[in-house]
């Protein structure tokens, strides 16, 4: 797929996404800089065409800098941004200490920056706002969908974690583990990491399935992510049982593959970690050049359950467009 | 080797492999409960040797490379590129084997140029197979436009998830590759000169052995596993994942070799005690998922268990049941 | 002669001494009750082939490693030296061949790294670079001791290095070999250095294999050989002569010529070398071999007896010359080429290229010719069994098991394992560097015997070898090296021992004493 058809779809998904209501002229052929980490993964590579197209859409000139996973990458973008006299500056940050400085730099240059889904430690007022999601939200959906599906009916659910010690790992677990307590029916039986990888996520649940008496004790596996879901979804089939049926599939991030296996039957429920932190950085960005709003300092994005009633295949379609 | 001898099956790494499935046993008591399901064996102990086998495949070709006091650090990168290339051939519409050929040539070119680099422009082996280790994940990336590619191409598939005679695919062409290799290096004289290089290279060549083509024929051999590995683990999971396909697996790879009594510094080496050595450090794995120790112990008691398993080849550890000659005499050089 | 009465007259003056200093390894006796003095205010000059004891000599006299027998005295008084750092407290520096400072550092910070000039805990810089220029003029350097020291010449590194250590030490100076880099200029611009400092009371070792050089800055000489003192004596009261004679052989014979083997015409002609040579190796010479002949090389280390030995066999391939090989014309680019040839090759340095250690005597014998098939015509365990049995009973090689590590025996049986792989291959042509160096009494006669036995099977051979009574007993004819290149071709009768000393020494005018 060439970029320039990711573009465009990735253009008609935005504005499916976000409701542009209020007029942004005043973004119009403004520059602004957008340091990205890198493409770490299907996500990231959304996260990049879905921030290209927004910027788009309102007649911004994006200029875009591929860091590598490198900070020093990112702070040498940003210096370069500021010599450009860009008019803002949207970051993605590899790592969350070592921003002072530069962000100094910027704030001294009156150009306003905006953090994109991982935060910083640095003093609030060296930038305007951060847009993220919240990842304990994440799970807490995941686990309201596995109370609301279940009911009363006991419940045993096996856990892939992300890598072991990572945020959204400790977020994901906390939140569903919010949602399914005061529910004695529904116990977390095992919980193991499977690296957020497909292939680590098949071998992890291919161990529980064993472990749990050939899988028939298991009730639901809950994924921290989509990719460990789709790898969980091929041990169970190839032990004989069916996803989605025998055992229920919830995981978070709503890439492609997922609502492939939901077309299918065999993924239950989803939470979008939208790629779209775009679109509400420059709702913001564009508040706060009109008359001066400052936004609030931290942007949480929406986390939409998508289920098999939500249209599966057609999510899977425009998604499959935006480099997932 | 020819007779089979008792005293050769009491080797420190078959004794370790029984011991860590019997720890496995007692923390899982049907750890070694097979049945048979779908026209194929199932079991945690089938597990082992299905998730064991990228690993014992590329220690296959880390054991040449090692062997000649070399290491390959680009065999989880060339992985990442080889199944790259294997999924976006197959989606692009190709038949898999075409695909599969595809990825071995590409995986045995990296194993080329890794070999040039260290046979011809005598480049130290770490540094030489770092370029293609950096480098080839990013060029995985590029195939693979950043997303995990996935395929439904039945034939390509099979490779990773089928069955031969019951037995996972994946651990069927471990074994299969073992045996055609320890046959390669054993019947003719490639693994004498392997060793003699290892040793000494200046003798070995003075001796007339063409050390620059035997060291290409290795890393060669190393790409040509990591390519296999690489369409394996992608066929597995029915998708090439550029990101994480291979990730730090040579790392686990030269262990095996190391568990499997090959030295880093070059010289005697078993190919099939390398598998062994795979498979030691997979029944880990998998006895640590079906025990249910939380997964912040997974490192640390991988890490106790190697060490124990390193202690007991070491030539300081007196073992019963092997003889060891008394500390090598030191010559005199002034 | 220094005998034991001129010592104990002279044994206040010795700044430092070395008495009856033993150093075994393993079974191997490197220093066998060697004795040394030092003077204060003399260069006194250390010599002997490889193998001789020299380094292990300097080794205990610089602490870096500890006699089994003997004593070190510094100014007469017994003193146990731990490790180098601490000679150096007793006022003993070394400088060696390869310049071991920082060369991204400055002079100034090499000169005094470790004990720089502080003030308030801090490195004074300033009165750093102003020691180091004052320190550096008296040595003839006008440098400006900020510069990187890897921006200097070599010689200027050494200078450096020699500063360093005087300045650390103070007493004695010990120099491994500190010219094998140098050119001329360099070197002549060292031995100012060394005269001045010598005149400075300072007592200097000097480690060296250049003659010329020897006689151009020493005081006194002592020679090793075989880790046994041959001599200590003043050089004016030596010929080159002389000295070449010490190191290659006190015994010597200059009387008593033997003639050497009769050349034989009758057989044919194996090689011609015309014009072979390399850059940067050795000149080209012209040498012509028979079947079922010995040419012996003589010359001192460093003459190009190796060099020579290499280039004949394609480990550094000649780049000029031609070689005819039964008369016919054949190229010798790689060992290869020279073992499809026939030729075979046993290298000095039998640790660092010729044993395969780890491997098995078996495999360590049969390797050259496994080499030789290739890699698809294996030989199978029972073939390579009865190879290396029959050269390990026809070679008398003592090994508990052919499947022992050929580490595990001693140096004359890994070199009769050597020879074996060679004579496996069927050679028509072996070069042997040293074959009897460093290996026990019985090896070593049964080595000869083989050298004889396969010259009278119609072998070519050029040995290369510092015993010159037996170089003179088995070959034909004797070349001698100097200087990288061959200097002589000695033939037919009235060769012996004491005349191919000569030749090495360069002094044809010299009389025999």
């Amino acid at each position: 797929m060439t970029i320039i058809t990711k573009l465009a779809i990735a253009a008609s998904l935005a504005t499916a996404l976000t409701s542009v209501s209020i007029a942004q002229d005043n973004l119009k052929g403004l520059v602004v800089g957008f340091s990205q980490i890198g493409s770490e993964s299907g996500w990231r590579a959304a996260e990049t065409s879905v921030t290209k197209a927004q910027a788009e859409e309102r007649g911004i000139d994006l200029k875009f800098a591929d860091a590598q996973q490198k900070q020093e990458n990112q702070i040498k973008a940003i210096r370069g941004f500021i010599a450009q006299g860009v008019d803002a500056i949207m970051v993605a940050p590899v790592v969350a200490t070592g921003w002072e400085d530069v962000l100094t730099e910027a704030k001294e240059a009156e150009i306003p920056v905006i953090l994109l889904d991982r935060g910083v430690d640095a003093p609030e007022d060296l930038y305007l706002t951060s847009v993220a999601s919240d990842q304990v939200k994440e799970g807490r959906v995941a686990g309201q969908w596995l109370v609301d599906a279940v009911g009363d009916a006991d419940c045993k659910v096996v856990e892939l974690q992300g890598t072991v010690g990572s945020t959204p790992a400790i977020n994901r677990k906390q939140g569903f583990e919010e949602a399914i307590a005061g529910h004695a029916n529904i116990t977390i039986a095992r919980s193991q990491t499977g690296d957020f990888t497909r292939s680590k996520g098949k071998e992890v649940m291919e161990g529980f399935i064993k472990a749990e008496n050939g899988g028939k004790d298991i009730c639901a596996v809950y994924a921290h992510n989509d990719d460990m879901a789709v790898g969980a979804i091929q041990a169970i089939k190839d032990a004989g049982l069916k996803p989605g049926t025998d055992i229920k599939v919830v995981s978070i991030d709503a890439v492609p593959d997922i609502f492939a296996a939901m077309v299918n039957g065999e993924a239950n429920a989803t939470v979008e970690l939208t790629p779209n932190m775009a679109g509400p950085a420059f709702d913001a960005l564009s508040a706060y050049l009109a008359d001066g709003t400052e936004p609030a300092k931290f942007i949480i994005t929406e986390s939409k359950l998508y289920t098999p009633a939500d249209n599966p295949q057609g999510e899977y379609d425009t998604r499959k467009g935006l480099g997932y | 080797m020819r007779r089979l001898r008792l005293d050769r099956l009491a080797n420190p790494q078959l004794l370790a492999l029984v011991g860590v499935l019997a720890i496995n046993w007692l923390l899982f008591p049907s750890f070694f409960h097979v049945t048979w399901q779908d026209g194929r064996f199932f079991g945690s102990f089938i597990d082992v040797l299905n998730r064991g086998a990228p690993v014992a495949i590329l220690a296959i070709g880390m054991t040449g490379v090692i062997a000649t006091k070399g290491v390959d650090l680009s065999v989880g990168a060339i992985m990442a590129v080889c199944g790259a290339v294997a999924a976006t051939m197959v989606v692009a519409g190709y038949p898999a084997p075409i695909a599969i050929i595809a990825a071995l040539a590409v995986g045995l070119a990296c194993g080329l140029w890794n070999g040039f680099l260290v046979a011809v422009l005598d480049i130290q082996p770490i540094v030489a197979t770092l370029v293609l280790m950096v480098a080839g994940r990013g060029i995985a990336q590029l195939i693979t436009e950043g997303s995990i590619v996935t395929f439904n191409d039945p034939s390509l598939i099979f490779v990773g998830t089928g069955s031969f005679l019951g037995f996972p695919m994946a651990a069927v062409i471990a074994v299969v590759l073992m045996v055609l290799v320890t046959l390669l290096v054993r019947r003719t004289a490639i693994g004498l000169f392997i060793q003699a290089i290892g040793v000494n290279r200046a003798a070995a060549s003075l001796a007339g052995i063409h050390s620059r083509m035997l060291l290409m024929l290795v890393y060669a051999l190393s790409g040509l596993c990591a390519a296999i590995a690489g369409i394996v683990v992608a066929a597995d999971i029915r998708g090439a994942d550029a990101n994480n396909s291979g990730l730090w697996l040579e790392l686990d790879a030269i262990l095996a070799v190391v568990i499997g009594g090959t030295s880093l510094l070059g010289g005697r080496f078993s190919i099939p005690m390398a598998v062994v050595g795979a498979l030691i450090i997979q029944a880990m794995n998998t006895g640590i998922l079906v025990s249910g120790f939380p997964p912040e112990f997974n490192l640390v008691v991988k890490a106790g268990m190697i060490i124990l398993i390193l202690l007991l080849q070491s030539p300081y550890a007196a073992l019963p049941f092997k003889r060891r000659p008394a500390a090598s005499n030191k010559t005199a050089s002034s | 002669m220094i005998d034991k009465g001129e010592r104990r007259m002279a044994d206040s003056q010795y700044v430092l001494e070395a008495r009856g200093v033993i150093k075994i390894f393993g079974s191997q006796t490197a220093l066998d009750s060697v004795d040394f003095g030092l003077r204060r205010g003399e260069v006194h000059a250390l010599l002997g082939e490889n193998g001789a004891g020299k380094s292990t000599l300097i080794k205990i006299l610089t602490g870096a490693y500890q006699p089994d027998g003997g004593q070190v005295l510094v100014d007469g008084a017994p003193v146990t030296l731990d490790n180098p750092l601490h000679a150096q407290t007793h006022g003993i520096g070394t400088v060696y061949q390869e310049v071991n400072l920082l060369p991204n550092r400055s002079v100034a910070e090499n000169l005094y790294l470790g004990h720089q000039p502080t003030r308030f805990g801090l490195v004074d810089h300033r009165k750093m670079e102003r020691d180091a220029r004052v320190l550096l003029t008296r040595y003839g350097l006008d440098l400006d001791p900020g510069s990187e020291l890897g921006s200097h010449s070599v010689a200027v590194q050494q200078i450096v290095a020699i500063a360093r250590a005087v300045e650390l030490s103070g007493k004695v100076l010990i120099l491994d070999e500190p010219t094998a880099s140098l050119d001329r200029n360099e070197v002549e611009r060292l031995f100012e250095v060394i005269g001045d400092l010598k005149r400075a009371g300072l007592a200097i070792i000097f480690i060296t294999h250049f003659l010329d050089q020897v006689f151009a800055i020493s005081d006194r000489v002592t020679v090793l050989r075989n880790g046994r003192l041959v001599e200590t004596q003043v050089l004016d009261a030596l010929s080159r002569t002389d000295v070449v004679r010490l190191m290659l052989g006190k015994d010597i014979a200059f009387s008593g010529a033997t003639d050497l083997e009769p050349e034989n015409p009758t057989t044919d002609v194996l090689l011609q070398f015309s014009g072979y040579g390399r850059k940067n190796g050795v000149a080209p010479f012209d040498l012509t071999i028979h079947k079922g002949e010995v040419i012996g090389v003589a010359g001192l280390l460093g003459s190009g007896r190796t060099e020579m030995a290499r280039i004949m066999f394609g480990a550094d391939p000649a780049d000029q010359g031609s070689l005819r090989v039964n008369d016919k014309p054949a190229n010798v680019r790689n060992t290869t080429d020279a073992i499809t040839l026939g030729f075979g090759f046993c290298p000095e340095d039998r640790k660092a290229e010729g044993i395969l250690g780890d491997l098995s005597v078996r495999e360590n014998i049969i390797i050259a010719l496994q080499g030789k098939l290739g890699w698809f015509k294996a030989l199978n365990r029972d073939e390579q069994l009865e190879i290396a049995g029959r050269f390990g009973e026809s070679m008398d090689i003592r090994a508990a098991s052919l499947d022992m590590p050929v580490k595990l025996l001693s140096g004359g049986n890994q070199q009769k394992v050597i020879l074996s792989r060679w004579l496996a291959t069927d050679p028509a042509f072996l070069i042997l560097d040293e074959p009897t160096r460093g290996i026990d009494v019985g090896a070593h006669a049964e080595i000869v015997r083989t050298i004889n036995r396969l010259r009278d099977d119609g072998m070519a051979m050029v040995v290369i070898s510092s015993e010159l009574d037996e170089v003179v007993a088995y070959s034909s004819r004797i070349v001698v090296m100097r200087d990288r290149k061959m200097v002589a071709e000695l033939r037919g009768k009235n060769i012996n021992p004491g005349v191919i000393v000569q030749a090495i020494a360069n002094n044809p005018d010299e009389a025999t004493p």
